[in-house]
């Protein structure tokens, strides 16, 4: 039997997927809020330009650990993460790595979209601006650009100056896409994108991934194991605050190596 | 399944218990058959031959009620890994058991035209061979209720009896016919039986392969003694 577990990379218990290049090393993670040990030793290399799935019921730790990667933990007190997450061989849990820095790296896209109360454009714009500092027309691409890759142009084009707030569930969550990937992040988090949506936004969402992969590092968690079957390439299943087995895709709903996981997804978990 | 525990949807386990049982009730309708078969060879009774035949019909219409069930669980319940392999798995277990019956029926089907010639005595190699089928597939079916892969092994690797005994009665009639032409009749319709009940034996090892897919996630893919190929000869 061929093990994806047991072919560890660089370290000897990270768990790891195939051969592709690895984007993101977790190596020994711990955190803790209030008391409570949310992750557990945590070691998994994500494979860059592929979508890593994190699935798992509820309170196991996968958005907590989604919420790691790009440190959005650090703005509330006592919480605290221990080992390493490297982007680029650079820890990012270390303080002097900076914030801003990390969040142009790392982009995020919630379950409920939260577009800004301003016009389609400044959505986009806002967030650009605080990083770069472009003329009027490059400005002007940009937004275009962004709003293309999250396949929203088309249906926003004549309206860029209205407000972000009229638009659909689905587009609100495009659009936040789009802001998430206007500063050209590495990686892009999405913590369950479609929970909020209908099939027909769910179905655009999924091929948009799809797409974005191409360019993007992409990390989703999501409580929807068809949608984790369909969208990723290899599948982490984590289980009170520990991760289980991660491995293809394929393999994780087809032939786990793990009772637990078999357990899960086939909807045995009681 | 290779887990015990039960779905969180408790009529999940119901649906997939009825497939379950509908198929095993497919099987042995199935065996039921080939052994009414092998009666009506025996006893040279035309009318039991064609009810035989007539009944096919029931196993046929079982097999469409399973595929029914089979699309309906996999639109519905989406099953993963496991579950995913004992749904497939049963649309190829209740299209084996389908060729079974379909094999038997044509076994009754021949006894009729077999009956009103003189009677031979390789008959009785049939029923022999008829047994180790039937044996066969009941064990199988045995298996697939079970869950029970080394049991299925067991039938795997048994075919080779079932193959030997064919290549036994294959040669007695080849020599029945030599020695007397006028055998030549009734002998042909025993051979095609002969062959309809061997190919019995190679469903049982496809539902035996089935079982251990559906249990160990993986093809079973061993060395297996074959039978003696028949003798066929090119003089």
């Amino acid at each position: 039997m061929t093990s994806f577990a047991a072919t560890p990379t660089t370290t000897a218990d990270a768990q790891t997927t195939t051969a592709s290049r690895t984007r993101i090393q977790v190596r020994g993670l711990d955190f803790h809020y209030n008391g409570f040990h949310a992750l557990k030793q945590i070691s998994m290399d994500i494979p860059e330009r592929k979508v890593t799935a994190i699935i798992g019921p509820s309170g196991c730790g996968k958005s907590t650990l989604l919420r790691v990667f790009n440190r959005i933990y650090a703005i509330y007190p006592g919480l605290t993460a221990s080992g390493e997450v490297l982007l680029d061989g650079e820890n990012i849990l270390d303080p002097r790595y900076s914030m801003n820095r990390l969040r142009s790296k790392v982009g995020m896209v919630f379950q409920k979209p939260v577009p800004f109360p301003m016009t389609i454009y400044e959505n986009i714009a806002y967030g650009i601006r605080h990083h770069e500092k472009l003329k009027r027309k490059a400005m002007d691409e940009r937004v275009e650009e962004a709003l293309r890759s999250a396949a929203l142009w088309d249906e926003v084009k004549d309206k860029l100056k209205q407000s972000a707030l009229g638009l659909s569930g689905g587009q609100q969550q495009r659009l936040c896409i789009a802001r998430g990937i206007a500063l050209k992040p590495e990686v892009l988090l999405l913590d369950e994108p479609t929970s909020a949506l209908d099939p027909i936004a769910t179905g655009r969402i999924e091929q948009l991934i799809e797409e974005l992969k191409k360019t993007f590092t992409i990390v989703i968690v999501t409580h929807n194991m068809q949608q984790a079957a369909r969208v990723s390439d290899h599948t982490a299943f984590m289980y009170m605050g520990e991760l289980i087995e991660f491995g293809n895709t394929e393999k994780i709903f087809t032939k786990p190596d793990k009772k637990q996981t078999e357990d899960y997804i086939t909807g045995r978990f009681g | 399944m290779n887990t015990s525990t039960d779905h969180i949807i408790k009529s999940y386990d119901q649906e997939l218990d009825r497939l379950r049982g509908e198929i095993v009730r497919m099987g042995e309708l199935a065996v039921a058959q080939l052994e009414a078969s092998i009666d009506v060879v025996e006893r040279r009774d035309e009318r039991a031959a064609q009810r035989v035949v007539d009944n096919d019909d029931a196993i046929d219409t079982m097999e469409h009620e399973i595929s029914h069930g089979v699309v309906r669980l996999l639109a519905l319940r989406a099953p993963m890994a496991s579950d995913l392999r004992a749904v497939f798995s049963a649309l190829r277990v209740a299209s084996d058991i389908e060729r079974i019956g379909d094999y038997a029926a044509n076994v009754a089907k021949r006894s009729i035209p077999l009956s009103m010639v003189a009677p031979v005595s390789p008959a009785h190699g049939l029923k022999h061979l008829a047994q180790l089928a039937a044996a066969s597939v009941r064990k199988v079916l045995n298996a697939y209720r079970e869950d029970d892969a080394d049991m299925a092994y067991e039938v795997w690797r048994d075919d080779v009896d079932v193959d030997e005994a064919y290549n036994a009665l294959f040669r007695e009639l080849l020599t029945y016919m030599m020695e007397d032409p006028r055998s030549i009749t009734s002998c042909t319709h025993l051979l095609f039986m002969a062959k309809n009940i061997e190919r019995i034996g190679d469903h049982a090892t496809n539902i035996a392969e089935n079982i251990w897919f559906v249990v160990k996630g993986e093809p079973l893919e061993a060395p297996r003694k074959k039978g003696d190929e028949p003798h066929v000869t090119h003089e």
